[in-house]
């Protein structure tokens, strides 16, 4: 493989990761309150959350250019005062991922919260639990399985994702060609065959062994609750 | 400890309007499926808001409509047995039962742990997945898990409910023992005579979401409507009768021969006596089978809406009995309230329960 071969499987690497490790705390919160509260607008921030899941990925990397470059109001105010700037960035690229993977992440979670006997929940209540104890020993213990699946589901996509990135923050070598940018790049010029396809198996094996490891992981929890 | 409860709560069609002081001891809740029993532990327990209302446990108000006072169920301490138990299935039995504790407050973080698990019989579960117990095991461990949260009051919802008749004669002592020894006063939501007349000290009786009647399970139960409605009797063991395998009871209505117990001479008993297994006799009987006459008087005679057996109402020597006869019976014997008559009770009609 050559070093602009490698470089955009650590850069999908390191994307995918912060997309997943990013959003999964929201993910939770967002599928907590779908599965479990009644409020006012629900189903306006249900419809928003599955948005990107039915709009061209590439109308989203486009909505996401009008919110967070340089020039709009927004952009502007992460750049001055945080520092923080996305557009043709690699942290463009995992906020990308992030928002494409977050439907995705939020329906595992939602299901398996809902799973969750919600009568358990009420018994810690009456044992002294507050609500966000309650959360923390009883449903997301329970839920777990379903936290890793829905984190697997956004890490997959993250891998994949290629129309929102690519609109949004191009695809520059070493900052934000990701392994998707580079087999469509390589497919373009005379002779680059034979990288796309070795990019194209590393791409299947890495699918393969998060496939894998979530597995393990959940067989593990599985395992650790017959046990106890 | 005094449980004030005075509640209204609508849920079409169904409509609870409730209100009863509780004594210290054990509550019984009594009444048929449907009758808002649990809908009452519920707004207790802080589980549902009632409409309107006030609930307060020695003197803490948690409930109070009028002053917008709502405490939360955490912030209680109620304990809360439920009819499913509700044990957490990702926690082992030790865990299951320390789970209130690291949620207390204040010195109560004292080891009481090894009393508790002495008192229910669970020191071999410890180490166990909850989905490994049997159902009698379950609901011990789930006792144990509320009582460890050191709660004011404790509700009990049917907790014998779901298991069948040997399972629940393995629970009643722990209980019996719970209510005399833990000191903590129970509320204990039944539809069983035999369970409310064993274990209540004072029973309050709910139909179609009302109280009806409030008061000790003696005076209360022989009143409450039920299929098979009869009378309980405060006895204690007098002694065993061995080559007959009959134990002898002394009451305030006389001495009673039951099925062999295995409680010790002078423990207290009650004695729970169905209706219908009561005969009645103007003479004291001769040459009869049954064991057990019981001299007393009428009191009332109630007759059954179709007409065809009536309620007889005895009092034995300040005891109640109730005897269910056929308008026939009461006919020929020209029974009366003040007749004096005599109570024939067959001793196998007795249940170990």
């Amino acid at each position: 493989m050559t070093p602009e071969e490698w470089a955009a499987v650590r850069l999908s690497l390191l994307v995918a990761t912060t997309a997943t490790a990013a959003s999964l705390p929201f993910g939770v919160a967002v599928a907590w309150l779908l599965a479990r509260r009644q409020f006012w607008g629900k189903s306006l921030i249900d419809t928003l959350v599955h948005l990107p899941l039915i709009m061209p990925p590439v109308v989203t990397g486009y909505l996401l250019l009008l919110t967070f470059g340089r020039r709009t109001p927004i952009g502007a105010f992460l750049a001055d005062e945080f520092g923080i700037v996305f557009s043709f960035r690699w942290t463009g690229a995992a906020l990308a991922c992030a928002i494409m993977g977050f439907p995705l992440m939020v329906r595992a979670i939602r299901l398996s919260i809902e799973a969750v006997d919600a009568r358990l929940e009420a018994a810690a209540g009456t044992l002294g639990a507050n609500p966000l104890q309650v959360f923390a020993t009883i449903t997301l213990p329970l839920c777990l399985p379903g936290v890793i699946a829905g984190a697997i589901l956004c890490f997959a996509k993250s891998m994949g994702e290629f129309g929102a990135t690519i609109t949004f923050v191009s695809s520059i070598p070493g900052e934000t060609q990701t392994l998707p940018s580079l087999i469509y790049a390589l497919t373009q010029v005379p002779g680059g065959d034979a990288g796309a396809l070795r990019l194209t198996l590393v791409s299947i094996a890495i699918s393969m062994l998060a496939l894998l490891g979530s597995e393990v992981l959940a067989r593990r929890i599985g395992g650790r609750r017959a046990a106890t | 400890m005094s449980l004030e409860v005075d509640v209204d709560h609508v849920r079409d069609p169904f409509r609870l309007a409730a209100r009863f002081t509780s004594a210290p001891g054990l509550t019984a809740l009594f009444g048929r499926s449907g009758s808002g029993k649990t809908t009452l532990v519920d707004i207790v327990g802080g589980l549902i808001r009632p409409d309107r209302g006030r609930v307060a446990v020695d003197g803490h108000v948690l409930v109070d409509t009028e002053r917008g006072v709502f405490v939360p169920k955490h912030r209680r301490r109620i304990g809360y047995v439920f009819q499913d138990s509700r044990l957490f299935p990702h926690l082992s039995v030790r865990k299951n039962l320390l789970y209130g504790r690291r949620f207390a407050t204040g010195g109560e973080a004292a080891d009481d742990l090894p009393s508790v698990v002495e008192l229910l019989g669970i020191g071999a579960l410890l180490d166990r997945p909850p989905g490994s117990l049997s159902g009698g095991e379950t609901q011990r461990v789930a006792i144990g898990r509320a009582l460890l949260a050191h709660p004011r009051l404790l509700l009990m919802d049917e907790p014998l409910a779901s298991l069948d008749e040997a399972r629940r004669a393995e629970i009643l002592p722990y209980i019996e023992r719970l209510r005399d020894e833990a000191g903590v006063p129970i509320v204990y939501v039944s539809h069983s005579v035999a369970e409310v007349a064993r274990l209540a000290t004072t029973v309050v009786v709910l139909s179609e979401g009302k109280v009806t009647a409030v008061g000790p399970v003696l005076d209360i139960l022989p009143l409450a409507d039920t299929d098979d409605g009869g009378g309980v009797l405060d006895a204690t063991v007098a002694r065993h009768d061995e080559p007959f395998h009959l134990t002898v009871l002394a009451s305030a209505a006389g001495e009673l021969q039951v099925p062999r117990l295995t409680a010790a001479v002078g423990t207290h008993v009650r004695a729970y006596i169905r209706a219908r297994d009561v005969m009645l006799s103007l003479r004291p009987p001769e040459d009869i089978s049954a064991l057990n006459v019981l001299p007393g008087r009428v009191v009332t005679i109630v007759a059954s809406p179709n007409g065809a057996h009536a309620d007889v109402r005895l009092d034995c020597n300040g005891a109640t009995l109730m005897a269910r006869l056929t308008v026939k019976s009461v006919q020929r014997l020209d029974l009366a309230p003040d007749r004096p008559v005599f109570a024939v009770i067959k001793s196998v009609s007795f249940e170990r329960n």
